[in-house]
């Protein structure tokens, strides 16, 4: 007991100490000096200084003491360490050394290594990285050593970073709660500390303290493990909604492109899918061409692959409009064999000219990394793939009702003799809507290229998928692909944990094709007579 | 009488691809049993099990162009029809290993055992008995195909949305079969075939009986077909091809009639899968693979849709093709040859190979008329107006 209080007065100390945050550097100087006393008390007030000098390598420093890996060289007044693997430093410098034979370990006693400890766990909780503070917060938490209360405390003070305080409130709490002769009014707030943070550890120490527990705690407890379970099957289905909308982003961006041309068009482009990887594959290039000649404006080149994957796709898909599909127009089985035909040779052309394996996209800085939204881990590549798919969906949205092409493509689709007889080139409109189409498969590509291997069978892996939203869709709108693709990605994700990944999508397979049955022209079919062709 | 009126009914087209295949019949297996290897007129083992192989797809050719090509249903996943067929036999030759596998369970095949099973699932009980197997080769396709058809041509799925449906469901069961606890041998498929009936399935005599058999089947697959197009019920299926709602509003029950002509076809393609399966020695899950499906009808394209004849004989060029293209330097071009091919025949021989022959053969006959056959009778085409 007596011990403890002194343990927890020289943490306090030391602390105090701490917060002053003298001159840096000098005070860790003077501190060394010390140790070649070879006198507890003065190897006792060193530990305080260097604990009060926040220097990094102070941690080190103390770490070896507790170890016996600190050398002191009596007169030179040098002092050394080893670290844990046994290389030499120069304690002042903090530079690799050699460890002169004179030097002899700096003795320690019982008291000593408690202060060290103590000032060790002050040092790293206070400590100006919030990644150190965390882990030892989540050190604390898992030893529940009372000494650190005093430190934690004050650390709670001064904290700022969310996460962290979190950490050391529930760390708090579990010191709290695992000694026996605190009063229950300090337990309970405790309890409510926990249920406040409320994740994954609170609520195992609830349960734990729950066996223990009796009267008004217990029931406190119990209501507060029903709290967190609450708020985490929240949060659960917040990350899968989540989830869902990040697969259906990335449906609806394969299979926007597909609703301009069988959507719109009616053409079965059995070849979209190559016209995805052609779009990945643009980006593959691009990024080639800055690593080699502007290394330095690396993330730029996946801004500069949209436009170029657009048009190098849109390019291709006028190209087979004039080549292959007019001469099937009304025909559209026969469409499907060619297209099919056509993505074959799309294929086999890309395997020829980059290879059959895996080329390598990498992601830009900016899309690297995530962050947490209420709890939630959030990365920054799914992010922007959402924005960026909804960005496009609001482009093509804008192009088809905001634009004279936009209004003659309907016009065309509406009623092919009037629009003729009215003036519009029809045969320019439709290559024109199918370069668009091609143009929109190949900036998926981009996108789809941060998240999936580019490879020639980059296309082929979307295709059915593609088909499955713009058919459950109805054919010939846009608002329906997009509702379409977040249903079936959000389905996908709450089926995912029960089935399995591949049972969820053969689940949904079966789904679509009994949903098919019952509403054979989609969830929002186009009402009136042109339908019944 | 009758077989007057049956001749009549092949035509002159039926009869040649009849006498052909009786021909193949004969002539390769007793050139592979009765010359020895030295002699120019040997037909190696190999070879022959290649034809035959031939000879399944043809069969498959066949009964897809009885929907495609007679009545406009596009199936872009009868090769889950051929695939199921496949499987069922696959599981006959796994119960017929029998203690001789790796594991030497005497129940259980060697999957099973790795996969540590403790008995033999449901679905593999009879299948020890051929009759059994060869009963359910025709049942599970026909049911799965009566369910599929009577759900789809129930509620007017129709044109493409049929086409991707079908294809929906064949990448389901692709998806499906890979999986393991599905109990059909995931990834690996059913192989280490020993025996059929008893007889060793590598042995040169057993290969040449199954060439036969599977040329019997072929013979009759056609003939069914034959008698179906040739049929009352055959004419009101390409009524219905060129204008549904028109054979509807006579008053004819155009759900019942495409049913049954499905059903009937996949069936057709079960029986061929579960011949594909003895020769080829193995059935995975990549036969379900939609491009798989794709490819077949491309061979009917090729061939001729709507013929029958045209039907096998696409199966066969095409494959022969492929099989010349992908044994040696050609392999890389093999798919832009297959591409290309798709995209030719579509644009430039709507009526395949047997509408060349047949507008040269009237070319021939009436020099210097105008009549263009390829116009005369053009199913696609119609087809896509109402």
């Amino acid at each position: 007991m007596i011990r403890q209080l002194y343990r927890r007065l020289a943490a306090t100390l030391l602390v105090l100490l701490a917060m002053a945050a003298p001159a840096m550097g000098q005070g860790l100087n003077e501190a060394l000096d010390r140790f070649s006393a070879d006198s507890f008390s003065e190897t006792e007030a060193a530990v305080t200084a260097i604990a009060a000098s926040g220097e990094a390598r102070g941690v080190d420093i103390l770490d070896a003491l507790a170890d016996r890996r600190l050398f002191a060289a009596g007169a030179t007044k040098d002092v050394f360490y080893r670290n844990a693997a046994g290389e030499g430093f120069d304690a002042r410098s903090g530079r690799p050394a050699t460890i002169p034979a004179g030097a002899a370990p700096v003795r320690l006693n019982n008291r000593l290594r408690n202060t060290v400890q103590a000032a060790l766990g002050g040092m790293t909780l206070l400590s100006p990285d919030p990644a150190r503070r965390q882990r030892a917060a989540e050190a604390v938490f898992r030893s529940r050593d009372a000494a650190a209360l005093d430190t934690l405390n004050l650390a709670l003070v001064r904290e700022t970073v969310p996460k962290v305080r979190a950490t050391m409130l529930e760390a708090k709490a579990a010191i709290i709660l695992s000694n026996p002769a605190t009063p229950e009014a300090s337990r309970i707030a405790a309890v409510q500390d926990i249920i406040a943070v409320g994740d994954h550890d609170g609520i195992a120490l609830l349960r734990q303290t729950l066996a223990a527990a009796t009267g008004p705690l217990r029931e406190v407890i119990e209501q507060g493990i029903v709290t967190i379970e609450r708020r985490q099957r929240i949060r659960e289905v917040g990350q899968t909604v989540w989830f869902g909308i990040s697969l259906g982003s990335v449906l609806l961006l394969a299979a926007i492109g597909l609703a301009i041309t069988f959507g719109v068009m009616g053409v079965i482009n059995m070849a979209h899918g190559e016209m995805v990887m052609i779009g990945a594959y643009t980006t593959f290039v691009v990024q080639e061409v800055f690593r080699i000649n502007f290394p330095h404006l690396l993330d730029w080149s996946l801004p500069l692959a949209i436009p170029l994957a657009f048009l190098v796709a849109g390019a291709l898909g006028v190209a087979i409009e004039r080549g292959i599909i007019r001469f099937l127009y009304g025909r559209p089985l026969e469409t499907l064999l060619a297209t099919f035909g056509l993505s074959l040779v799309l294929q086999q052309a890309v395997r020829t000219w980059f290879g059959p394996t895996n080329r390598e996209v990498s992601a830009p800085s900016y899309m690297s990394g995530s962050f947490e939204f209420l709890g939630m881990q959030i990365t920054y590549g799914r992010l922007w793939i959402v924005v960026f798919t909804l960005f496009v969906f609001a482009m093509l949205l804008l192009v088809l009702k905001a634009t004279s092409l936009g209004l003659q493509m309907r016009a065309v689709t509406q009623n092919r003799r009037m629009a003729s007889a009215m003036g519009i080139r029809t045969r320019f409109v439709d290559a024109m809507t199918f370069g668009l189409g091609s143009g929109i498969a190949g900036v998926a590509g981009v996108a789809l290229s941060q998240i999936d291997n580019v490879s020639p069978n980059l296309g082929q892996s979307y295709i059915i998928d593609s088909f499955m939203v713009v058919v459950f869709g109805g054919v010939g709108n846009l608002w329906g692909t997009l509702v379409a693709a977040f249903t079936l990605g959000i389905a996908n994700k709450v089926l995912e944990p029960y089935a399995g990944a591949v049972l969820g999508k053969i689940i949904i397979l079966v789904l679509l094709i009994l949903f098919i049955q019952k509403r054979p022209r989609g969830l929002f079919a186009l009402k009136g007579r042109a339908v019944e062709q | 009488m009758i077989t007057a009126r049956f001749i009549k009914l092949l035509e002159g087209r039926g009869l040649l691809f009849l006498a052909i295949v009786a021909v193949v019949a004969v002539l390769i297996p007793a050139c592979n049993l009765m010359f020895p290897v030295t002699s120019p007129l040997h037909i190696t083992t190999g070879t022959m099990v290649l034809i035959g192989k031939y000879l399944c797809y043809a069969m498959f050719a066949i009964a897809l162009d009885l929907v495609w090509g007679y009545c406009g249903i596009l199936s872009l996943g009868h090769g889950a029809f051929f695939a199921l067929g496949g499987y069922a036999m696959g599981m006959y030759l796994m119960r017929q290993i029998g203690p001789r596998g790796v594991y030497a369970h005497p129940v259980l095949p060697d999957f099973m055992v790795f996969l540590n099973y403790k008995e033999l699932p449901l679905a593999w009980w009879g299948f020890q008995s051929l009759p059994y197997a060869m009963m359910m080769v025709l049942l599970v396709p026909g049911l799965l195909a009566f369910v599929f058809g009577w759900l789809a041509f129930r509620s007017r799925v129709t044109g493409v949305y049929l086409s991707i449906i079908t294809q929906a469901m064949t990448y389901a069961l692709w998806l499906s079969f890979f999986r393991n606890d599905m109990g059909f041998g995931g990834n690996n498929g059913l192989t280490d075939f020993k025996d059929i009936l008893g007889f060793n399935v590598q042995a040169q005599g057993t290969r040449a009986g199954l060439f036969v058999i599977t040329c019997i089947a072929l013979a009759l697959t056609f003939m069914i077909a034959r008698l179906i197009v040739a049929s009352t019920y055959g004419k009101v299926l390409v009524a219905i091809r060129d204008a549904e709602s028109r054979t509807r509003f006579l008053g004819y029950r155009v759900e019942h009639h495409k049913l049954l002509v499905w059903v009937v076809s996949a069936m057709m393609a079960g029986v061929a899968g579960a011949l594909y399966v003895p020769q080829v020695g193995i059935i995975n899950p990549s036969e379900f693979h939609p491009a798989n499906s794709i490819e077949a009808v491309v061979w009917v394209a090729i061939g001729g849709r709507g013929t029958l004849v045209g039907a096998a004989l696409g199966a066969v060029v095409v494959n022969w093709l492929k099989t010349m293209f992908t044994s040696g330097w050609l392999a890389a071009y093999w798919l832009f040859a297959l591409g290309g091919l798709f995209v030719l025949v579509t644009l430039a021989m709507p009526k395949g190979l047997i509408g060349l022959w047949d507008s040269w053969q009237a070319r021939r006959k009436a020099p210097g008329s105008e009549t263009s056959p390829a116009r005369e009778a053009e199913p696609s085409a119609r087809e896509a107006k109402p």
